[in-house]
């Protein structure tokens, strides 16, 4: 028992020490982080504090990008790795350093250091959380290196990176209550009775997507019956939703933050011996599995969230390289899926 | 007439009883005040060939927590401790399934199996052997080396679920065919209509249960098991080889929690390492100590740990039902926990005892000196 305690003390002094050394790197002040990156920042152009640019520092003429990567946790990850691993090839004058954190936080903090510690010449970081990333940036910034966030946004200062790159999740859910709204009018429905499966309470997608649905179902009189987290996955989405219908409630929308917790709300409804196409089937992201429901009819639409931020990211990487003002924020291309767009969609869905 | 209610009051087995009907009678509150009418929760009715209401699928979902339970309550009677790998086997074995139903073609068909390249039952035998394996390895590090349980099956918590992600390439792999589906959902014939219309983890529980308590009853494996928890020396001393019957133990719960990792991935037809049998092995730990087994080993009862872990489910579907963000349910989990445990407590007995005849000692008092004077006129 003694030893055992002992064993814990260092390890926990370890630990100490390692946080130690990364504030002491990072130059002691850390700036305080600013409160609302979410909204209306789009038109904001770099901000002073922030100059650096991408350049060829080694002169080799090949830009050396540095991806540090949450994981390979679901469908629309591996297919934004691949777009990364698609376009970073030396034939569009790039090279990919990829460092997956398997969604592990503290190992993405080593990864970001180590790709500086290699040199690479930009560095973009899609954030595992979004907390803890100030001492780490400023060793970039420190040792020269633009920093593009990309998927998730960070809420530090934005003299620490160089642009945000992603898709603007609010934009999407407001897609989506615009097409419930035209589903509604064109369908002679006039209650809606929704069932809201929430994402990874926290997280930039479910934030996004719940604040559109909040606010578009107290301009249109909906009722949320029923609210709950799916934590993004199918089998958390299944459970839920089989617990909400053991409430007998009334219901014709299913509002779903992703399509895996979709695939979980159906496979519910089938168990319940519900028919899934007598209900509005509502969800996000896009997955080829998702798209070919929409054009069966099970699903009515869905928010696509594009995961092919590769070549988008690399004309940012091209402009900061001709010196040209990139803004704070920027959104990626994405549409809304419902049955006029989806054989077209189904050709590009991404995953399966 | 009060013996046998004494005993019925300090059976462990009725308090386990008593936890669940609880919690099943917040149940009925809970679906009476949001559908209405009293007898919603306990209707079970047959619609497009699924039965289905709020006690099926409370029994449905707890399906792998029971079969995990029966694992862990052989575990712990014999070996003392707790074998906390359950849900990393179950990562393991569900991604070796399918990395083999799969095999060779996963990464060019986005990951997903579009026609099983082995028989699904080889598939599935496969999940037994890794859990089967797994088992022998816990068994080995505790029954041979020594090492406590905890710290052994710590190995295999982390690794399980890494090696898991090994396996399945670190993406979701999915399986489109529709036999996979019917371990976790329900047998469908060719038409994908039901053959059965209980969802199958109820049957393959209940399988799981019966073979359990029969092996356990009927042999003398269920008192060597527990002669081997309470006194491992003088079990030896008997003849009972204790090394090899907790290797058995281990062994077994390493089966269970293949089992449990089939059904949990064919519920999604999926295995998503990750979120599979994420925390499960303490709600498996909670079910043993529910059902009134002492985590100290030695005597145990199979049924208060089904029991114990049905009443587990019934409490998240209802904290579920009331808007409890699934965030924040290990909270609530835990309130309940805690006074569930605190009222087990075998300490708190005596005290309650000994509160109750000092309370009972002030008010008997008079009648007491009567009693004494009424003898002495005799």
């Amino acid at each position: 028992m003694k030893k055992q305690i002992t064993v814990a003390g260092l390890a926990a002094l370890m630990a100490l020490s390692l946080a130690g050394c990364g504030t002491n790197n990072g130059g002691g002040t850390t700036p305080p982080p600013t409160t609302d990156t979410s909204t209306s920042t789009d038109t904001a152009t770099s901000s002073t504090g922030y100059n650096l640019q991408v350049k060829d520092v080694n002169g080799d003429g090949i830009i050396t990008v540095g991806f540090a990567q949450v994981g390979a946790e679901s469908g629309w990850r591996t297919a934004n790795t691949q777009s990364y691993k698609d376009y970073f090839v030396e034939a569009n004058g790039f090279k990919l350093v990829f460092a997956d954190a398997n969604q592990d936080p503290d190992k993405q903090k080593q990864d970001v250091r180590d790709l500086i510690a290699q040199g690479v010449e930009v560095i973009d970081l899609a954030p595992v959380t979004d907390s803890g990333w100030e001492p780490v940036l400023q060793e970039a910034k420190d040792a020269g290196i633009p920093v593009v966030i990309s998927d998730r946004q960070l809420s530090v200062s934005d003299d620490l990176y160089l642009t945000y790159f992603g898709g603007d999740m609010y934009a999407e859910g407001q897609r989506v209550t615009d097409f419930l709204k035209t589903y509604m009018a064109s369908n002679n429905i006039t209650t809606a009775n929704i069932v809201h499966l929430q994402g990874t309470i926290g997280s930039t997608a479910q934030i996004g997507r719940s604040k559109a649905l909040t606010e578009a179902a107290a301009a249109n009189n909906w009722n949320i019956v029923y609210e709950q987290t799916g934590e993004f996955t199918q089998a958390k989405g299944q459970e839920v939703m089989e617990s909400f219908l053991q409430q007998n409630k009334d219901f014709n929308i299913i509002y779903s933050e992703n399509d895996d917790m979709t695939y979980g709300a159906i496979a519910a409804l089938q168990a319940a011996g519900k028919d899934p196409k007598s209900y509005v089937i509502v969800s996000f992201d896009g997955n080829k599995s998702a798209v070919q429901m929409v054009v069966d009819g099970t699903i009515k639409a869905i928010g696509q969230c594009n995961p092919l931020l590769g070549p988008q990211v690399g004309d940012l990487i091209k402009k900061s390289m001709n010196g040209e003002a990139i803004p704070k924020i920027t959104y990626s291309q994405e549409v809304l899926i419902d049955s006029t767009n989806a054989a077209e969609q189904l050709k590009t869905a991404f995953g399966s | 007439m009060t013996g046998l209610l004494k005993r019925v009051l300090h059976s462990r087995m009725a308090f386990a009883l008593a936890c669940l009907i609880l919690v099943l009678l917040l149940n009925v509150v809970v679906t009476t005040a949001t559908s209405g009418s009293p007898g919603s929760f306990f209707k079970i009715a047959l619609t497009n060939g699924t039965l289905n209401g709020p006690l099926i699928t409370i029994l449905n979902r707890s399906s792998e927590l029971v079969i995990l339970a029966i694992g862990m309550t052989i575990v712990v009677s014999c070996s003392k401790g707790v074998d906390i790998s359950v849900g990393g086997v179950m990562a393991l074995s569900g991604s070796v399934s399918i990395w083999l139903l799969g095999f060779g073609q996963l990464p060019q068909n986005d990951y997903h199996v579009k026609a099983y390249v082995v028989p699904l039952v080889v598939g599935l035998l496969a999940a037994l052997v890794v859990g089967l394996l797994a088992g022998l390895w816990n068994g080995f590090l505790v029954a041979k080396l020594r090492i406590q349980p905890m710290v052994a099956t710590l190995i295999l918590f982390t690794a399980g679920r890494g090696a898991a992600k090994v396996v399945g390439f670190g993406q979701i792999d999915k399986v489109d065919v529709p036999s996979y589906k019917w371990l976790g959902n329900f047998f469908t014939d060719a038409a994908g209509r039901n053959v059965l219309p209980i969802p199958t983890p109820i049957l393959v529980a209940a399988v799981v249960v019966v073979v359990a308590a029969v092996l356990l009853r009927f042999t003398a494996l269920g008192m060597n098991i527990q002669s081997v928890g309470i006194n491992d020396k003088a079990s030896r001393i008997v003849g009972l080889k204790s090394s090899q019957i907790i290797l058995l133990a281990f062994v077994f719960c390493g089966a269970c929690a293949a089992i449990a990792g089939m059904i949990a991935t064919s519920r999604i037809y999926g295995i998503d390492a990750n979120n599979i049998g994420k925390n499960i092995e303490l709600d498996a730990i909670l079910a043993v100590a529910l059902g009134g087994n002492s985590l100290g080993g030695g005597k145990f009862s199979l049924a208060g740990s089904v029991v114990g872990a049905i009443t587990i489910q019934a409490l998240t579907t209802v904290l579920y039902s009331i808007n409890v963000s699934a965030d924040q349910l290990p909270l609530y989990k835990a309130i309940v926990v805690v006074i569930i445990v605190v009222l087990q407590s075998p300490d708190l007995r005596p005290m309650v005892n000994r509160a109750v005849g000092a309370l009972g000692r002030v008010f008997r008092r008079p009648a007491a000196t009567s009693d004494l004077v009424a003898q002495e006129g005799a």
